[in-house]
């Protein structure tokens, strides 16, 4: 057995934040059921319905609009301003300093205020508001500047520029560096920072809609539970409570309020059953080999009993050739006869014996079959997703077609719309079960896994040929009844095989045996 | 080319460096506001640096002084360049003060002092980790390279 404590010590060591956010609590944290120990996996055998138990790669997160940020945001502000009678500015300016850690800041300041102002760049002075002033013989030290009448600025620090100076330095911040919360004093070593109150005087507006979301964003990204969605346009927020130190255990999936599907941990798409870091490491291999594995992808084949070429257009990979009916599967180039009966292996890298690869080509041959094993059944299914989702983009129209033929309603022609989901989310699974199976371990939870795989892939593959068959033969009310059987099969697998997967990797990481590595893959 | 704003602080800086300027440090050429020549010197006797000089070159985009000069050492006839763990032998400098801990009110001037100050203080007789790498591949202007700053104190 192989496990890999190399991947397990770098993944848990990152919890090195200023100004420290050890006790990340959630306000709000009712919603979360999640903590250190993973005690929701364990299922509830008083609640025996399936709905009652929470699947253990079933994650608990909210999404917030951009108002419910702010508000956040507001009422921190708030509740610091009141406790510590300090202005809303100062709480404000505190507050990112504390990278939003209400409970921290409040006992550090009560313990020594003086120090906290001093850390935050707010040390106080007798001095009012902050202003521009005219001064007699002033020369700018940045522009050289020294006309009379010259305009100019200085914090607490006393370091004085000119107003334009001063202007110039904030866009560049603002604008190139995409900072706000922490400007600091244009001196150099000066770290006091630029308060709010002296950035609204200084502020030119048009950069000032560009701060104030700058500004905006640092309450999410300080905050180890909060990430924007990454999708283009959308302004969410997602809350999620699974930490760095748990994604090898762990792969917290996402979903916005736009539909945008994500990892929390990673930001990447929807990567379900694999790990954060075996993904990493998927897309570094796939992106080094891309060259030897580029020919696998292509659209075109040919018929393995007549040779002629077969265009693949559709996500199944039931294949039927045009001009001699041969019958075989895309992947593996078979007989599709035998893919439906218990003879089904096309996932299975049958491992050859490692005794007839005496000399060190043998073996780099057979380590680059079983890495094309994976990557062609990876791949494949990643542009079947996408042919179905240009199906799916017929389905609407596909839909419209059937209900003047069969003279169903929009609400009953709904089934075609859930095969295709189901579709895609299925395949974007399976997709990454074979970079999984690529790192998996072997030991007996290596079949279980395997044979879960497979049951999806069939019930998929079948769904698949369902989907694509003609206008005609989809207005049967038999065939409607087939599709959404196997749309709920279809989706039922696919939880069967994550939640197995997720208690597995949880339960691996628990008693420290591998259920996969890093080491395996590059034997 | 510098703004208009920036013309008149390296005008200034020109001539204040003109007329004197630390030892060590000497001006070459300054024949535009976009691109000076300095050479420095050590001055105490590191081993290293002893009899050299070594010749710097300023580059000044059109937001200095608030965006930092490209500043690299350069390779001519008797100006090789200088030995140490943070000076990649393409001449290419990592140094924060010339990325993100650049501060506008730094200058030509200063900059020359702190790198003199950097040969001065170091013993190490090496070039960056993945020297070698880096000069083959490297493609970009200094201010586009994501440095890691090594440590600083060196
Ligand atoms: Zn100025
Ligand atoms: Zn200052
Ligand atoms: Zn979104
Ligand atoms: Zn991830
Ligand atoms: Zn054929
Ligand atoms: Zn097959």
């Amino acid at each position: 057995m192989d496990t890999d404590d190399e991947f397990m010590s770098n993944v848990s060591s990152e919890d090195d934040m200023l100004p420290d956010d050890s006790d990340n609590d959630l306000s709000g944290d009712e919603d979360f059921g999640f903590d250190d120990e993973p005690d929701h996996y364990i299922i509830d055998s008083q609640k025996d319905g399936a709905e009652k138990r929470k699947a253990a790669y079933d994650i608990s997160f909210k999404v917030y609009q951009p108002a419910d940020v702010q508000k956040q945001q507001n009422d921190l502000i708030d509740e610091v301003n009141m406790i510590l009678d300090i202005s809303k500015e100062e709480a404000a300016i505190l507050l990112r300093h504390f990278r939003w850690n209400k409970e921290r800041l409040i006992e550090d300041y009560m313990d020594r205020p003086g120090k906290v102002l001093d850390a935050a760049g707010l040390s106080r002075s007798s001095a009012g508001p902050p202003k521009m002033q005219v001064i007699p013989d002033f020369m700018c030290d940045i522009c050289c500047e020294d006309e009379p009448g010259l305009e100019s600025f200085a914090l607490k620090c006393g370091h004085r520029y000119c107003v334009h100076c001063y202007r110039h330095y904030l866009a560049q911040k603002i604008r190139g560096e995409g900072e706000a919360a922490r400007i600091q004093c244009p001196s150099e070593g000066c770290n006091l920072i630029i308060d709010a109150r002296s950035l609204d005087i200084l502020v030119t507006p048009d950069l000032t809609e560009r701060y104030h979301e700058l500004l905006h964003r640092t309450y999410v990204e300080d905050k180890e539970t909060l990430k924007w969605c990454p999708a283009p346009d959308c302004q969410n927020a997602i809350e999620c409570a699974v930490k760095k130190k748990d994604l090898d255990k762990v792969v917290p999936t996402v979903t916005c309020l736009c539909g945008h599907r994500f990892c929390f941990g990673c930001i990447l798409n929807d990567h379900q059953p694999a790990p954060c870091e075996l993904v990493k490491r998927w897309l570094k291999k796939c992106a080094d080999d891309s060259e030897t594995a580029n020919w696998i992808s292509a659209n075109t084949k040919e018929c393995p009993k007549c040779n002629s070429t077969i265009e693949k257009n559709g996500g199944c990979n039931h294949m039927t050739c045009r001009k001699c009916k041969h019958e075989f599967c895309w992947m593996c180039m078979g007989l599709w006869s035998e893919h439906g009966t218990s003879w089904y292996n096309c996932n299975r890298y049958e491992e050859k014996s490692g005794t007839d690869a005496r000399d060190a080509q043998a073996r780099s041959r057979i380590s680059l079959e079983r890495y094309l094993h994976y990557y062609n059944r990876y791949a494949n299914h990643e542009q079947s997703a996408r042919l179905d989702k240009d199906i799916y983009h017929k389905t609407e129209k596909k839909m419209v077609q059937l209900q003047k033929e069969s003279g169903m309603s929009w609400i009953e022609v709904q089934y075609l719309n859930s095969a295709s989901q189901a579709l895609q989310t299925c395949r974007q699974t399976l997709m990454w079960t074979y970079a999984f199976a690529f790192y998996l371990a072997r030991n007996n939870l290596t079949e279980i896994f395997e044979d879960n795989q497979k049951d999806l892939e069939m019930a998929v593959e079948a769904l698949s040929e369902m989907f694509e068959r003609p206008i005609t033969e989809l207005a049967d009310p038999k065939l409607k009844v087939e599709i959404m059987d196997k749309t709920s099969y279809c989706n039922k697998r696919r939880v069967i095989l994550l939640d197995d997967t997720a208690q597995n990797l949880a339960e691996g990481m628990r008693t420290r045996i591998s259920f996969w590595s890093v080491r395996m893959a590059n034997k | 080319m510098p703004a208009q704003f920036a013309a008149k602080r390296l005008g200034k800086e020109l001539q204040k460096i003109s007329n004197s300027l630390p030892p060590g440090i000497e001006l070459v050429s300054a024949n535009n506001l976009e691109e000076w020549l300095l050479d420095i010197q050590v001055l105490d006797n590191n081993p290293l640096y002893q009899n050299e000089k070594y010749r710097l070159k300023f580059r000044f985009g059109s937001s200095y002084p608030i965006e930092p000069p490209e500043v690299i050492f350069v390779k001519v006839p008797d100006r090789p360049i200088p030995m140490h763990p943070h000076i990649y032998s393409n001449g290419i400098i990592c140094l924060d003060l010339l990325g993100t801990g650049w501060s506008p009110v730094q200058n030509v001037e200063s900059v020359c002092m702190s790198l003199q100050s950097m040969l001065t203080g170091n013993t190490k007789d090496e070039r960056p980790p993945g020297d070698e790498e880096f000069v083959r591949a490297n493609r970009l202007r200094p201010k586009d390279i994501e440095f890691y700053y090594h440590d600083n104190d060196v």
